[in-house]
This record gives structure tokens, sequence and C-alpha cells, in this order.
């Protein structure tokens, strides 16, 4: 719990910081130094007109001594201050390996006697309270910038190879220029040659730059032509809270005419879809999602939900469903799971993902894989396994969320046909307190992150890479 | 016997760039552009300095590279060569990268002509110190 300041403290603090005597000011106020000395150690209450004097002989105003600063930032600078330990475990004092581990701008956690100050710290100097707390905010957005960035740049085969292509072009133009400006005595043979690579390469420099400077556009809006048809689909689903009420079964099941019919027109709508190969994975999830729709329908999916209190367990019991369905199911009701909005990731058997429904603190990469200490990854150990972990996510915020993970097995093209396995994995924010229904009988919280290049966590077994924030890995 | 380059490098104009301003400098300059068959060339040509780019068509760089170093067979004789390694992404990690599998110089794209003449020399010139 925060400190409360009384009144008569802030005002004594404000007046030292002024380096005004007890006498100057109750000169000011018209009032006795013996009197304002009682009403410095609070056993006089001040009120009214008199702390409005107060304030305005202290050059601060009456909310400022009157209730303190604002509570949202002295929790502001109460969580600067606890995720300068790069690892969020609050509570533990400090070590010196936490120092060391705190990052290149050396700042170091802090402690407990430190932070019951912040609204001390805050009262008195709002300004730099302030700042202190827009400066944490700026660095929790670029830290995810730099996720995001690492993200692409580390797995996006396109951006790869576009931006080699670009500096291949770029190095044969400047090579190539360079020889024409500082080589007087080239023969007119040699001369023609380059002058046609320069022509070549700076088209091919042209062409890719542009091609590029499309691809990065589109990722910053909505409707991108240039991203990854998976990227539209989420994009879609997204703006739909990932439920198709079109395909809903309702009263009863839709003809298959009519619903090849309604997902057609759901692809090729205006708004929708902007590439073929997102319209043809559009439609496919569509298919998918119907068959699930068919399956499991909202109405009893919903009366299974009341009775068994979200848990997907249970739920899948009650309805003899499989437990992956009941999960995407879930992740799909329009009003979300118990007011909570949920995340869903499935992953195949290689760990790519076919779909991502990210949830807030709870990032899931675009490219390549993620944390191997999901549920997610470590159902697909146990075919058509199941389980149920709290994950708490590493970050500057840490997080904990409850997981429900599901893998199933499906043999294709019949008897002896190659297997193929998919994993279901159902995230939900966990409650503060700890009490997330259907999580009662989960085992310890995993400690775990979004990928290794993002992820402080140095000590974690399953790391395949060092960290680009620098505090750990393997050596290099 | 003149001074001898093998470019290992799959972008035309850039082998074109790279062989016109060394041959002016006296080099004779032979090009290979297919990682796999990157140790043939090289067994063949016995080059004085080998410029290597990272990304080749069939096989990477530093494969090439490492069995290079190794010195077995394929690669039997060729571990002392010295080696500028060519790469159009110049993270800290792919120069550490390089350097650990034992590249002599880390060089990356775009560079100048003048950067490139005088690594080669260099190497060029530390090879011939140490043989000595």
């Amino acid at each position: 719990m925060a400190r409360s300041i009384p009144v008569g403290a802030r005002l004594r603090a404000r007046r030292l910081d002024l380096e005004m005597t007890q006498a100057e000011l109750a000169r000011r106020l018209e009032i006795s130094p013996s009197y304002l000395n009682l009403i410095e150690h609070d056993r006089r209450r001040i009120g009214g007109k008199l702390l409005a004097r107060a304030a305005d002989a202290l050059g601060t105003d009456v909310a400022s001594l009157s209730r303190g600063a604002a509570q949202g930032l002295v929790e502001a600078l109460r969580l600067a201050a606890g995720m300068q330990r790069g690892d969020g475990r609050e509570g533990e004092p400090a070590s010196a390996g936490d120092h060391e581990r705190a990052g290149p701008a050396g700042a170091r956690a802090l402690g407990g006697a430190e932070l019951e100050a912040a609204e001390d710290f805050a009262s008195r100097y709002p300004g730099w309270a302030g700042l202190v707390a827009a400066q944490d905010r700026r660095i929790a957005a670029l830290e995810r910038t730099a996720e995001l960035l690492s993200d692409r740049l580390t797995h996006d085969p396109y951006l790869s190879a576009a931006i080699h292509d670009v500096l291949s072009a770029v190095t044969a133009i400047r090579s190539t220029a360079a020889i024409l400006a500082d080589e007087p005595d080239i023969s007119t043979e040699w001369r023609t040659r380059f002058h046609r690579n320069l022509h070549d390469d700076s088209r091919r420099l042209a062409e890719g730059s542009q091609g590029l400077v499309d691809y990065l556009e589109g990722e910053g809006e909505a409707e991108n032509a240039g991203a990854a048809p998976q990227q539209e689909l989420e994009d879609w689903l997204s703006g739909r809270d990932y439920h198709i009420e079109e395909l809903e079964p309702g009263a009863g099941p839709i003809e298959e005419d009519r619903l090849a019919a309604r997902i057609g027109a759901l692809a090729s709508a205006r708004e929708g879809f902007v590439t073929g190969a997102g319209r043809a994975l559009g439609a496919r999830w569509m298919h998918r999602y119907a068959a699930d729709a068919s399956a499991l329908p909202l109405a009893p999916l919903r009366a299974s939900l009341q009775a068994h209190g979200g848990d997907p367990g249970r739920i899948a019991q009650s309805l003899a469903a499989p437990l992956p369905l009941v999960l995407r199911r879930l992740a799909c009701l329009p009003e979300g799971l118990a007011g909570r909005p949920a995340g869903l990731v499935i992953c195949d058997g290689t760990g790519a993902m076919i779909l991502r429904r990210p949830v807030a603190g709870f990032s899931v990469p675009r490219f390549g894989a993620a944390c191997p200490l999901w549920p997610l990854y470590q159902v697909l150990l146990e075919p058509s396994g199941a389980m149920l972990r709290v994950i708490e996510q590493a970050g500057r915020m840490p997080q904990r969320f409850t997981a429900y993970a599901a893998s199933q097995v499906r043999r294709t093209e019949g008897f002896g046909g190659p297997l193929v396995a998919e994993a279901v994995m159902l995230v939900l924010p966990a409650e503060r307190g700890g009490k997330d229904e259907g999580a009662a009988d989960a085992p310890g919280a995993i400690r775990a992150g979004t990928n290794c290049r993002i992820c402080p966590r140095e000590d974690c077994a399953a790391r395949r890479e060092a960290s680009i924030l620098g505090t750990g890995g393997p050596a290099a | 016997m003149g001074k001898h380059v093998l470019l290992i490098e799959d972008e035309p104009n850039i082998i074109e760039a790279i062989r016109f301003i060394l041959a002016r400098d006296g080099w004779l300059v032979h090009t290979h552009s297919n990682g796999a068959s990157a140790l043939d060339a090289l067994q063949r040509h016995r080059p004085d300095v080998v410029i290597l780019d990272v990304m080749l068509p069939d096989r990477s760089g530093y494969d090439i590279l490492a069995d290079l170093r190794g010195g077995r067979g394929p690669a039997a004789g060729l571990e002392g060569l010295p080696v500028l390694m060519l790469t159009a992404r110049g993270q800290s990690k792919e120069r550490e990268t390089a350097l650990r599998l034992g590249a002599d110089v880390f060089m990356t794209k775009p560079f100048s002509n003048a950067e490139m003449r005088d690594a080669v020399r260099l190497l060029y010139e530390r090879r011939a110190d140490a043989a000595r």
C-alpha cells in the first residue's frame, strides 16, 4: 500500500524546500508560529482559506498539499522503479547480480525503502516525477518497437532478401561509379560496359527500393498490400474480434452451398482481403471456423461455460467435444471469456504459427519460433495431450496468464499416411490475486518470454540465442 | 608469377567492378560464383588472397570458410589462405561469426574501391612477410 503523507508534513516539506522559516510562513499566513508548528505536525487541521493561503505562499496548489501527487503518478513511479530489475521479481531484494544486469544505462533496482518514498518524491518534485514516469513509458514503447523490428529483421525472409538485393545493387553502383569517376584512362569498351552496368543496377536499385518501401509502408497500415497473407487474415479477424457471426449456424446447420457462397462473399468483400493469397487463406480459415461452429454451436457452449465456470476441460467433458475445438471456440466468443479478452495461438508440428490472436501483455512473434517453454510447444511432445499452466511473461511489466493448451494429431491420406500435428493454446490474463477460474489446480508458474532475442531471462535452459536486451545468452 | 586473387561472389556487376580495379593494380583475378564448388576452385587456383561473399548460391560463405580453415578433405592445404569476407549484413554478430571462423578481414557492402584495394594489398603483404 502507498504510504499516505499527511497534509501538515507536506506543507512542512514544501516550506523546507523553499528554505523558508516557520516564522516567515506564519507571518504570511497571519497565524502564530506555534500554531503553524502544530499544523505542520498534524496536531491541528488545516483547510479552507488558510490552506489556500498556505499553498499560495508556498508557490504550489491546494491539491498538491491536500491530496499529494496524483496517485497515478505515484503508481507510475513505482512501476518504473520495479521494472529496473529486468525480470520484474517484485518484493525480492536487489542483488549485486541484479545491479549488473540492470541494463546499459546503469539503472539499478530500487529497494523497499526507496519505493516507499515514491509518493514523497512525487509530492515534492511533481515535475521531475512526471518526467521519470514519461521516460519510463517512452522506454517501454521503444522496447516494444525494438522487439517488433528485431523479430522482422531476423525472421522475415522477404525483408532479408530485399535488403540484400538493395545492398548488392548499391555496392555495384558505388564501385562502378567510382571507377568511372576516378580512372581517366578507361577504354571505350570498358566505359560502355560500366555505363550499361550502372544503368542496370540503378534500375534494379529503384525497383528494389520501391518494393521495400511498399512493403514497409504497407506494414504500418491496417490494409497492407505488401503484408503476408497470414497478417491479412489476422487483420481481418481482428476487425471482427475473431468472431464470424455469418458462419454461426444459429437455429440450424448452414447448407453446404449457402456456406460456400457466404464464405466467398466474405473473402471477396471490398473492405476485406487485399491479395489473392490472403483471400485464399481467409477462405480456408472460414471453412474451418464454420466446421468448428457447426460441431460446437454457441448455445450449448455458453450453457456449459456458465455451468462449469470457464474451465475448458470440464466444458469439453460435458459436451463430449475435443479439447482443441473447445479452446478455439472459447477464443472466438463475441463477448470474450468471462468478460476477459482471450488470446489464441495455433501452431503446427514444426512450431510454425498458423494463427495468432495476441492479448495485451502477451506478444506472439509474427515470424520465427516463440518461447519453447510455452505450453503450446510442451503439449506437442504429448500427442493428444492437454496442459494447464500459469505463464509469467518476462518483460518490463511481467504479467501472468493462464494458458490452456491441447494438441491433436491427424492421420492424412488414409491408413499409413503421414501424421499432421497441431497445438492450440488459449491465453487468458490472470486475474489479480491469482484467483483464476479453472486455474486453481495449475502447477507453479512457468517463467517464459516471447522469444529469446527479446527475453531478459539469462538463466533459461531453453535459450537458443543471446538477447538483444543485453541481459543474457550464451557466449558468442 | 603474378599476384593472384580468387573472388568468390555471385553478383556479376560486383565481380566486374572488383576484377577491374584489382587488375589495374596488377592482380590476376579469377572468379567463381558457386558456393558448393568453391573449395574445388580454391584447390585449382591456389590464390594468394581469397575474397569470399557470405551469401552464395548453394552454400554459405561461412561454411566454406570453416571448411577452409579446417584444412581437411577437399580443403587440404588451404587452411593458411588469407580470406577477406564480404557481406551485405554489417551486424556485429556477423562480424563476430566471420572473425571467429577465421576471416582475416570483414568488409560490409557497400564498400569503397580504395578499401578493397587496401585490404587485398594488406593481406598479400602480411602473407609475404610471414613467408620470409
